[in-house]
């Protein structure tokens, strides 16, 4: 049997636990914080991974991001891609999720067959989950969201568990994306000698140009949005009380809160 | 069509309205009175025709109901098929959708075949001076709220479930409900095959949540959690190391890979307060925090925080409420 042809599409993103955020202008400082591959991406790299092992095949990566996005893909070929592809150009640069989605489907589309895309559950900086349902539609395939169990995947279909709440289980024909949770699988750390490897390992960087066979560039970035940042305000945490207990009254006046409230529901 | 119209999707599980869909009935009301908009509802199901008549109880004008047997399940390629046929031929100015699971999955490959911007898990909705729909949403992990505006019709905007007040149902309004068969289902590739497992606790609807973090030492401890929450009627929520763990089903999770909630009460026991699990709580009611270390982010988040040793703490709060409660001072219920 041929391998399956295997997509995955990640995010570089800043550490959100380092990340800075100007109070005064609403700014994020991208800069403030080390870059790191999206966490949620890891997992569907993982999957995609173990499918290969299992099946055979190979892992193509993508990414739309600015020229440090890089390293993520040289991470992702130490954990065991075949193909890594940079989308990088300032005429992609402030695409929304639907932009986003068109330049991936486009780059999706360039490489001419696949069988699945695996795409995180959302993003811990953008935190949209709309990139892959949108990239499903735009190359007509069907979509399972919240992917948290693979039961089984064979030459032209996949059974998986999807999270909505209540776990329903769903049938899809390949070619098919799957957004994916966490509790997937525990994605696997590259060995130093991987590292290593991957720091030569050649990135094929890819312009609007190169997409222009299947999107417009008019379509793409801040041009191709539908949606406008206007503004930007970081919540404070200065609404709260922020009462402090630290003697033996504390549980009194603990229960006396909870008593009150409690009573009135 | 007459008007021009701010549509609201009624989400259904098993032929039952979801109830983000009277709220996003209730936040349609208010956008159309100020945009002179019209509120319509469309629903899909099997079976569902006669509780279209709800939708108009909460708010909506006129109500599209497409019953048909190929709807009973949740079927995201079906359901978009119809809803993107649907929006071509009745041409809303907005169209807001509950952020569920569900909504999350279906709203994107919408907004996707109708070329417009969609705007994902908002908290609020305003109508700037000049006349645009303004969405706020929180982004990178909650730490901000980006106001967006769509400049492509319609504007489309999942919404957070229990941020929009919930409306008073009026059974006297009058509306027109108007029920349809699909004329395309188009279900290329999709199987339904069934329900895995039921959800075992419902954080999102809870008004009391006791949680627990990495405080606790061992599995087992979480019952002096179960106790404070039986209680006082609440349920158990955790950080998500201890899902990790596997001491606790991943329903009971609060934060950015779990679950949001909005509980009247929040207590957080023995959980520092990161980013990622401040995203799913900082909008309770009140927040209650528990722990032995001062400078714990979480207590900048709490209304009230409590210095001391969970194991000493909250049984001692236990006792206390117990002995109240047996001697008839105040209510506690659900114990
Ligand atoms: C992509 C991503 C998604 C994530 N999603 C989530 C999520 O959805 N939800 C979530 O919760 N986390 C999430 N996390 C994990 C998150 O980053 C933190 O690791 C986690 O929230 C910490 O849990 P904790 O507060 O229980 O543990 P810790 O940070 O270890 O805090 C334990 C606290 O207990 C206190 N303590 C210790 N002993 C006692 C005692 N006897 N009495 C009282 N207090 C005591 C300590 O002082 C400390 O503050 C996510 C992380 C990533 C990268
Ligand atoms: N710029 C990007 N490059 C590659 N993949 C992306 C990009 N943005 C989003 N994705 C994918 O889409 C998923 C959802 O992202 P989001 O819609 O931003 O929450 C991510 O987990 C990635 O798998």
């Amino acid at each position: 049997m041929e391998g399956f042809r295997i997509v995955v599409l990640i995010k570089q993103v800043p550490d959100i636990e380092k990340v800075r955020f100007d109070v005064e202008t609403g700014r994020v400082d991208r800069s403030s914080a080390p870059a790191e591959t999206n966490p949620f991406d890891l997992n569907a790299l993982e999957a995609a991974l173990q499918i290969k092992e299992r099946c055979g095949g190979t892992v193509t990566v993508i990414s739309m991001g600015p020229r440090q996005a890089e390293s993520s893909l040289k991470d992702a070929i130490a954990r065991g891609a075949d193909r890594a592809i940079l989308l990088t150009d300032p005429r992609l640069a402030g695409a929304d999720t639907i932009a986003t989605a068109r330049a991936l489907a486009a780059a999706i589309k360039k490489l001419g067959g696949f069988d699945l895309i695996l795409c995180g559950e959302k993003t811990v900086d953008g935190d949209t989950g709309q990139v892959g349902p949108e990239v499903a539609e735009l190359l007509g395939i069907p979509h399972a969201a919240y992917v948290c169990e693979l039961r089984e995947i064979s030459r032209d279909r996949v059974v998986v568990v999807s999270d909505m709440g209540d776990k329903y289980l769903y049938e899809l024909e390949l070619p098919a994306l799957l957004t994916v949770t966490r509790e997937l699988n525990t994605p696997r750390l590259p060995t130093l000698k991987d590292l290593l490897r991957a720091k030569r390992a050649g990135i094929e960087v890819w312009t609007a140009d190169d997409l222009s066979e299947h999107v417009p560039a008019n379509m793409l970035g801040y041009q191709g949005s539908r949606t406008r940042v206007v503004k930007v305000v970081i919540p404070s945490a200065e609404h709260r009380k922020g009462i402090i207990y630290r003697g033996e009254d504390a549980v009194e006046k603990i229960a006396e809160i909870l008593l009150s409230e409690v009573a009135a529901i | 069509m007459s008007g021009k119209g701010i549509l609201v999707y009624a989400e259904t599980r098993e032929s039952e309205i979801h109830p983000i869909s009277f709220e996003l009935l209730g936040k349609a009301r208010e956008i159309a009175e100020k945009l002179g908009l019209e509120v319509w509802s469309v629903i899909l199901g099997s079976g569902i025709s006669d509780k279209a008549s709800q939708l108009i109880h909460y708010g909506a004008d006129r109500v599209y109901a497409y019953d048909d047997e190929r709807l009973r399940d949740l079927n995201v390629v079906a359901y978009k098929s119809v809803l993107v046929d649907f929006v071509k031929e009745t041409k809303p100015e907005i169209f807001l959708i509950g952020a569920t699971p569900w909504g999350r999955s279906l709203a994107p490959r919408i907004a996707a075949a109708l070329d417009t911007g969609l705007t994902a898990d908002c908290i609020d909705l305003q109508v700037s001076e000049d006349g645009k729909l303004i969405q706020i949403r929180p982004a990178f992990t909650g730490n901000i709220l980006a106001h967006i505006e769509t400049t492509s019709k319609p504007i489309m905007t999942t919404i957070r479930y229990r941020v929009m007040k919930m409306p008073e149902p009026d059974p006297s309004r009058r509306g027109e409900v108007i029920v349809r068969r699909p004329e395309r289902v188009e279900a290329d590739g999709v199987k339904f095959l069934g329900k895995v497992s039921e959800r075992g606790v419902n954080l999102a609807d809870a008004e009391i949540i006791v949680a627990g973090g990495k405080g606790l030492k061992k599995k087992e401890d979480l019952r002096i959690l179960e106790e404070l929450a039986g209680l006082l009627g609440g349920v158990v929520g955790v950080s998500r190391p201890l899902v990790e763990e596997g001491w606790i089903s991943k329903d009971h999770q609060v934060g950015f890979s779990g679950n949001t909630v909005k509980p009247r009460i929040y207590i957080a026991c023995g959980i520092s307060g990161s980013p990622q699990h401040l995203a799913g709580m900082r909008d309770s009611g009140i927040i209650i925090a528990v722990n032995t270390d001062p400078s714990a982010p979480i207590f900048r988040h709490a209304d009230y925080g409590v210095v001391a040793d969970l194991y000493e703490f909250i049984p001692r709060l236990i006792s206390f409420l117990k002995e109240v409660k047996g001697h008839g001072k105040g209510v506690v219920k659900g114990a």
